[in-house]
């Protein structure tokens, strides 16, 4: 083995170990010595986990070899993977990167028991009637009124936000969290923003200026490199 | 070459088949050649509010499974013969109505007729379907209630989709003047802000109205009530006249702020 050129190189790092998989090994190898390797600095019992970063270079995995991958270093063994990084991105998942991070300017009337969908951030120049819904993957701006439901992030996104030119509405959805409007006839709001609320739990409605302040990656695309 | 044109509203009891009635009767006023349809099967109105009850003997449901000719299942009005009326059935099955079936009717009427008003059954189920399948346009009817504007807006979503010459145009029918100086009731403006469609008329809540219904002699037909007046004036909106909104209340300046609303193009 030491003669042969290492498949795995391991290093430590200040925020745990990091594990390189040489790009040009077959997949087979590269499972193979990742077992005896990993099997060789797996922590003892009564140590902490430790935490992984797997760094693939240019190779790309598919599902089932992901799996294989993680089930060898977090199942089999106590590590914990904190990303699997691979510089390469395939061209069906840059496509949907590129189709969630995109705007969707969309004009019309959303109306009572119409739904507009769509991937990525929504900009819609026009209303949401009462009793129409409109949801995006990414942020909601609209420029109109606001009277219907307006569902933001509805594939997890938390620090996705909604804001409106007139603001009435009566569900605001980020996430996988609800707010209605109160039972008390209210007046809406102008040029406010709905945005949730980590200290109180919960979706507030605020005025745009808290936006530069809590979302300062307004862009979906940023945000989402950032957040991988 | 005639036109069609529904009325429709997605709620029940605002007032479709009262419309219907009586922008039928002031057309015919204006000596149009009209044909009134009623599409609302196994619930009737239309001939009881034109008091023509008594003279039906086929009805649209006969004209589709073949059993008459069109021209036999119409119905002359008694005090114009320019005005017609194509029955609902009262108790054949309601499938019996399909919009290719409708379509027929309709294309065959528009060689006869100047205007063919279509009165709608309430809801968005096929009887819906079949009414707006000839129409090449809509009148939506609502009143200053939350629960009718939401369907109103409904309907326009609805028929936004459907291939007609013009986009829906609206009438707010049942307007209380006390309520509305109040502000008990939802505002014109606001109203038409929402549904965002041209205003072809309001219509005032006239107790004569009613009481004509029951005669079945539409308010259309008495020059005196406000609603008739209001009624009238949809009619020549229609023809394309440019005719201001009436003013509800004696006094000027509510006049002028409804005017605005009005965007009639030539």
């Amino acid at each position: 083995m030491l003669d042969k050129k290492q498949i795995i190189l391991i290093k430590g790092t200040r925020e745990g170990l990091s594990l390189f998989i040489e790009e040009s090994a077959s997949f087979h190898d590269v499972i193979k010595e990742l077992k005896e390797k990993i099997m060789a600095s797996k922590p003892k019992e009564e140590e902490p986990i430790v935490s992984v970063n797997v760094k693939l270079g240019n190779r790309l995995l598919n599902e089932e070899q992901e799996k294989a991958l993680r089930n060898i270093i977090s199942v089999d063994n106590r590590f914990k993977i904190t990303a699997i990084e691979s510089d390469l991105i395939s061209r069906e998942d840059a496509l949907k990167w590129r189709e969630e991070s995109e705007i969707k300017a969309i004009n019309r009337i959303v109306r009572s028991g119409q739904v507009l969908e769509v991937e990525g951030d929504l900009l819609l120049v026009g209303d949401v009637n009462p009793g129409g819904k409109v949801v995006s993957t990414g942020n909601i701006y609209i420029m109109g009124n606001l009277y219907g439901i307006a569902h933001a992030g509805v594939t997890g996104d938390r620090e996705a936000f909604i804001t409106a030119s007139y603001m009435k509405p009566t569900q605001l959805r980020i996430a996988d969290y609800i707010s209605r409007a109160p039972d008390y006839e209210s007046d809406g709001v102008y040029m406010e923003c709905g945005i949730i609320d980590e200290d109180q739990d919960k979706i507030i409605i605020d005025s745009l200026k808290v936006l530069s302040r809590k979302r300062k990656e307004i862009s979906g695309f940023e945000r989402r490199i950032n957040n991988g | 070459m005639g036109e069609a044109i529904v009325i429709t509203s997605g709620k029940g009891g605002v007032g479709k088949t009262t419309t219907s009635a009586n922008i039928g009767t002031a057309l015919a006023l204006m000596e149009k050649k009209v044909c009134l349809i009623d599409t609302d099967i196994g619930l009737r109105n239309l001939d009881v509010i034109m008091g023509l009850e008594n003279r039906i003997i086929y009805d649209i449901v006969d004209v589709i499974e073949g059993r008459c000719k069109l021209k036999q299942a119409l119905i002359k009005d008694k005090r114009f013969d320019y005005l017609s009326l194509l029955p609902a059935a009262q108790t054949s099955d309601k499938t019996a109505v399909t919009t290719s079936g409708m379509k027929e009717i309709v294309a065959e009427l528009k060689q006869e007729y100047d205007y063919i008003i279509i009165d709608c059954p309430a809801g968005i189920e096929q009887g819906f379907q079949n009414a707006i399948s000839g129409a090449d346009r809509a009148i939506v009817v609502t009143t200053p209630e939350k629960s009718s504007v939401r369907d109103a807006d409904r309907i326009v979503g609805l028929l936004e989709k459907e291939d007609m010459s013009e986009s829906p145009r609206l009438i707010i029918n049942r307007i209380r003047n006390h309520m509305m100086k109040n502000g008990d009731m939802i505002d014109i403006e606001d109203i038409v802000q929402l549904l965002s469609i041209d205003l072809i008329g309001v219509v005032i809540d006239d107790d004569e109205v009613i009481k004509a219904s029951n005669k079945g002699e539409p308010i259309a037909m008495n020059p005196n009530s406000k609603a008739s007046i209001a009624y009238r004036n949809i009619a020549r909106r229609i023809l394309g006249e440019t005719v201001p909104l009436q003013s509800l209340e004696d006094e000027k300046g509510v006049f002028q702020r409804f005017k605005k609303f009005f965007g009639m193009r030539a």
